[in-house]
């Protein structure tokens, strides 16, 4: 079952990826979508009152990179368990193995595919 | 007949018997031709199954087709200014596009040359950042002269490529008015190849590209000029 109302956070620092992915996510019932432009951003959005069902991020981002973002929100108390899918255009095997050592549920290479990313999320939020 | 009311009972029991599996026999007989049948109409939906599977991944594909074409377009005219157009251009040869290495060129209208004005992947493909290709000379020069796009139909990772010989180019023109050309030169990693419909996605987001580079040219042209007519009113006005 796929669940409705999902609150996602979409860290990317390409306007055009947020807008594309956010497209994307309106598959999903009432979702919210809230966007962070780099890993900074992204730990003061949910630092706030959104309690947030999933993160999307981007690796290559000014400030703080998506490693690190993925890195601190899985040593994070009352953030750790959110799923994370990482979508970027670092493609090789090597930093799939990195960015899911770290602790992303995924990883999605570009360009996306909406149907994978759709099929990727309903995994991940299935109850 | 006998005269016995026993073999008499027995011979219609008998008889009731064989009607029955007589009976029983052409039904099985029927319901033989019910499961062929049904078999049958099983076999075309598990075929139009099939067949509305395949329309299905092809509708999702073309829906995001679709989608890209869509955010693309929405970004390349959400600005007038020069730069930010430039900088929407390349986020979609990267992240929809797909590819590592490019360049942007735009058409010089006084010297008729091809000049980059953007690119990203120079380590992959040294001198990109400098391109200066005269119109009609070249597999570069030749795109934007004709206005057709170029495709090299051969596997990228073959090594034949050079700053000439792109993996692809595709002209960035207005009706018939070439402005400039996108080459790519490598693709990600993940991409091994174009396909048929990245053929397609490329050539119309370089057609939503290249009204938004000559709409963003256009205006920093007239304010530029409206600057300097503002400057020389003013200096009327106060001398």
């Amino acid at each position: 079952m796929m669940m409705n109302n999902a609150k996602f956070l979409i860290v990317e620092d390409s306007p055009t990826m947020r807008q594309l992915i956010a497209f994307s996510l309106r598959r999903f019932r009432n979702a919210k979508i809230i966007e962070a432009v780099d890993g900074v951003d992204a730990l003061r959005k949910l630092s706030g009152p959104d309690k947030i069902d999933l993160i999307l991020t981007d690796i290559n981002m000014p400030v703080m990179d998506g490693l690190k973002l993925v890195s601190l929100v899985r040593q994070t108390a009352g953030l750790k368990d959110i799923p994370i899918i990482i979508i970027t255009t670092e493609g090789a095997e090597e930093d799939r193995e990195r960015g899911l050592a770290l602790g992303a549920n995924a990883y999605i290479a570009k360009p996306i595919q909406s149907s994978h990313l759709i099929r990727t999320i309903s995994e991940l939020l299935a109850v | 007949m006998t005269d016995d009311p026993r073999a008499e009972k027995f011979l219609e029991l008998f008889n009731k018997g064989r009607e029955f599996t007589e009976e029983l026999l052409r039904e099985n007989e029927r319901l033989r031709g019910r499961i062929a049948a049904l078999e049958e109409r099983f076999r075309e939906i598990a075929e139009e199954n099939k067949d509305f599977s395949g329309r299905y991944a092809e509708i999702e594909e073309q829906n995001n087709n679709l989608a890209s074409l869509y955010v693309a377009s929405y970004q390349l005219h959400s600005t007038l200014d020069f730069r930010e157009v430039i900088d929407v251009v390349q986020e979609i040869i990267l992240n929809l596009i797909g590819a590592k290495s490019y360049a942007i060129l735009l058409l010089d209208e006084n010297t008729r040359e091809l000049r980059t004005v953007a690119w990203d992947g120079e380590e992959l493909m040294p001198g990109i950042d400098t391109l200066c290709i005269p119109l009609g000379s070249g597999m570069l020069g030749m795109v934007a002269a004709s206005g057709e796009s170029y495709y090299l139909h051969q596997d990228p990772k073959s090594g034949a490529l050079s700053l000439d010989r792109p993996l692809a180019a595709v002209p960035l023109k207005i009706k018939d008015q070439v402005i400039g050309a996108i080459a790519v030169y490598k693709l990600l990693v993940q991409k091994e190849a174009f396909t048929a419909v990245d053929y397609e996605l490329f050539a119309l987001l370089a057609a939503q590209a290249s009204t938004a580079i000559f709409s963003a040219k256009l205006y920093s042209e007239s304010e530029r000029k409206l600057n300097t007519i503002q400057s020389f009113l003013n200096l009327l006005t106060t001398s």
